[in-house]
């Protein structure tokens, strides 16, 4: 599915390199947690891979289904079913919240060369996803993210994921910001879309958001690499030792 | 050099012989032949003129085609056709085709008892009693659209609305161009609204593209003790059009005034409102939506006189540029010295789409009163990038993302119109403007 191999990046005015040769597989089908100390470049891997202009790759190759990732423009890497959840989504006034997500289908759905939704098709599929995630028809006829609390703009993003139907999910701390009632419902709707086509990248800080999403493979990010590997008991041995020892070994 | 000495350009030379050829035995021929004078003592404006600094005329109108001919019934009805810019809304009309007008087109069914209409046509086949002047704040020697207005006006609108009377419906005006050659239509509409009485008044301009036709609108305005009264403008001329539009309104006391100034067609537009308060407590809000691209110049000026206490007025515009286009927003609030209390905020922000687009932004406060709140502010931008950025992140092409985010941009001025089926009907035209797709709400 996703293969990054000594990826190099920098902010692209910037001289420091944040990315330093970070390399990580992740097959169809699997659930890879991307756990790190603040600073070590785990929002910037997911900024690269969704294509934001800000950064520089220096070195390195990432492969999307056997493409070439980094010579596709967002949009492509969206309808080629890349999908990032954002840390903290974005409010856009005056676009609204239906509006945007139909824009977003259609586009995706363009650009696979496949029909476009009907509206009443579309607004059926939606109303359903959006109940499953306690997304009231009111949220839905507010501008896109406009007066949502955080935990709203964290469903939100599911909710877009899921309508979407990535093949590749990419979620840059969706943890953050969320009480344990709105951890859980954010959770289930991962879960949900859990499947043998489908891979997921969880990048987070803490180990509680893995308690519900339980991951087949967990990595150590520090200082722009991965430095160690494992299984989810990795991510136990990381919620009581803490990441000094392997800021050291960076 | 003095303007007498000066050589015409070849506009003004093509002016001249348009006039030389108006019929001789015209009742109004001395007031034209003044209005022409007044014109011709100073030209075309051009930059050197302050408030045409930003918008030359004596360079942007290269020629100046003479009367536009009367369309045929057929004709007429066709280039309705295109005038679908209020469609949705269930509206009275009142149709003008190049400069005249069309009764079977026109329609005042259930405004009868409130509204009384006479087309300016016949008060100028009658020596025009009527060019009295129902309002002073311009002065044709120094508005040359006025001016040009008064040499050439064939037609307009005669409205009364009477005191107290609530219109059932919006009364639109339509200001239609027909055919495929270059013609002059020039109308003078004067509008009063009673005491009392409140109307939605929409006007729409539409043409053919590739006609190089020009429209000259002036509308007089008295807005009578506590009217409210919303003056909606779309302006959707063909895109080789001239458009020049200037709007005098007086305000008398408690009025509530709302003008609404929508531009996305012709070659180069210049829309004026000169506002007057006449009474206390009255208030104005006037704002405004401009989408240009291509090499189009549309440029909006206002100049709002607060000469009373305790008027209120409002200005907040939004202007989109892409490519070559140029934008032009010139707004001027004078507080006189008697207008104590007064408020006076001003705002225009501009959208820059790309790096050939141009956006002159003058705001500007004349204060003589020392007990009043006014302010004002101008902002020139680009899109948001994070904006951008997020909506290509799921898939949205990064000029459809582009276009809906200038739509959200504009929809902020549009939204504050305050009349839900006007709003519906603007931002629709602004998406298909844009070529966006139907909202889904």
């Amino acid at each position: 599915m996703l293969e990054i191999d000594n990826l190099h990046a920098k902010v692209a005015e910037d001289e420091a390199e944040i990315l330093r040769g970070l390399s990580l597989k992740v097959g169809a089908g699997e659930v890879h947690a991307i756990m790190g100390p603040n600073g070590s470049g785990k929002s910037t891997l997911s900024y690269i891979l969704a294509g934001k202009e800000d950064y520089e790759v220096t070195d390195g190759s990432v492969t999307y289904k056997g493409e070439d990732l980094l010579e596709m423009e967002p949009d492509e890497r969206a309808a080629a079913g890349l999908f990032l959840a954002f840390q903290y989504p974005i409010e856009i006034p005056g676009v609204g919240t239906m509006t945007f997500l139909k824009t977003a289908m259609n586009a995706q759905r363009k650009a696979r060369g496949e029909p476009e939704l009907s509206t009443p098709d579309f607004m059926r599929t939606v109303r359903e996803v959006a109940a499953s995630l306690n997304i009231t028809p009111e949220m839905l006829k507010r501008p896109l993210n406009v007066g949502f609390s955080g935990g709203e703009k964290k469903r939100n993003e599911i909710l877009q994921m899921a309508l979407l139907e990535p093949s590749l999910c990419v979620m840059d701390e969706t943890d953050s910001g969320l009480d344990i009632d709105a951890l859980r419902v954010v959770a289930d709707g991962v879960n949900r879309m859990r499947s043998p086509e489908r891979s997921i990248v969880v990048i987070t800080h803490y180990q509680r958001l893995l308690e519900y999403i339980v991951p087949d493979f967990v990595h150590v990010m520090s200082r722009g690499r991965i430095v160690k590997s494992g299984g989810r008991e990795l991510a136990l041995e990381l919620e009581e030792k803490g990441y000094a020892d392997y800021v050291e070994a960076a | 050099m003095a303007e007498a000495e000066r050589k015409r350009t070849a506009a003004e030379e093509a002016l001249a012989r348009h006039f030389a050829a108006l019929s001789g035995d015209d009742p109004m021929r001395e007031q034209r032949a003044s209005a022409f004078d007044a014109f011709l003592q100073r030209g075309l404006p051009h930059r050197r003129i302050e408030e045409w600094k930003y918008t030359d005329l004596r360079a942007l109108m290269r020629d100046a085609p003479g009367p536009a001919a009367p369309a045929a019934p057929e004709a007429a009805k066709a280039a309705l056709a295109n005038a679908d810019v209020f469609a949705e809304i269930d509206r009275a009309r009142i149709v003008f085709v190049n400069g005249h007008f069309v009764p079977a087109l026109s329609d005042l069914s259930g405004l009868e008892k409130d509204v009384e209409f006479a087309s300016f046509g016949r008060f100028l086949a009658d020596g025009g009693a009527l060019l009295d002047r129902a309002c002073d704040q311009a002065d044709e020697s120094e508005a040359p659209v006025l001016a040009l207005n008064g040499a050439f006006v064939t037609d307009g609108a005669v409205i009364r609305i009477r005191d107290g009377a609530k219109l059932a419906r919006p009364l639109e005006i339509v200001t239609a161009f027909a055919g495929e050659e270059p013609g002059l239509q020039t109308l003078r509409h004067q509008v009063s609204v009673g005491e009392g009485a409140e109307a939605v008044i929409l006007q729409s301009y539409v043409g053919p593209d590739g006609v190089a036709y020009h429209t000259n609108a002036v509308a007089e305005l008295r807005i009578a003790k506590g009217a409210k009264v919303k003056w909606v403008k779309a302006q959707e001329e063909g895109d080789a059009a001239l458009h020049l539009g200037l709007v005098l309104p007086r305000v008398d006391a408690g009025a509530v005034f709302d003008p609404f100034f929508f531009a996305a067609g012709s070659a180069v537009a210049r829309s004026e409102i000169r506002l007057v308060f006449d009474g206390e407590g009255a208030s104005a809000g006037i704002r405004g939506a401009t989408i240009a691209r291509d090499r189009q110049h549309i440029d909006t000026t206002l100049i709002v006189d607060h000469a009373v206490p305790h008027c209120t007025s409002q200005e907040f515009f939004k202007s989109a540029i892409d490519d070559e286009a140029k934008g032009v927003f010139q707004g001027r609030i004078n507080v006189w010295p008697d207008a104590q209390k007064t408020e006076g905020k001003m705002m225009s922000q501009a959208l820059l789409l790309s790096e050939g687009a141009e956006f002159a932004n003058k705001p500007e406060l004349e204060i003589f009163a020392d007990d009043v709140v006014c302010g004002h502010g101008a902002t020139c931008g680009e899109i948001d990038e994070e904006m951008l950025f997020f909506m290509r992140a799921r898939g949205v092409p990064l000029e459809e993302a582009e276009r809906l985010l200038v739509h959200a941009f504009l929809a902020e001025a549009i939204e504050e119109i305050g009349d839900e089926d006007v709003i519906a009907a603007l931002e629709a035209r602004t998406r298909s403007w844009l070529s966006l797709g139907s909202e889904v709400r």
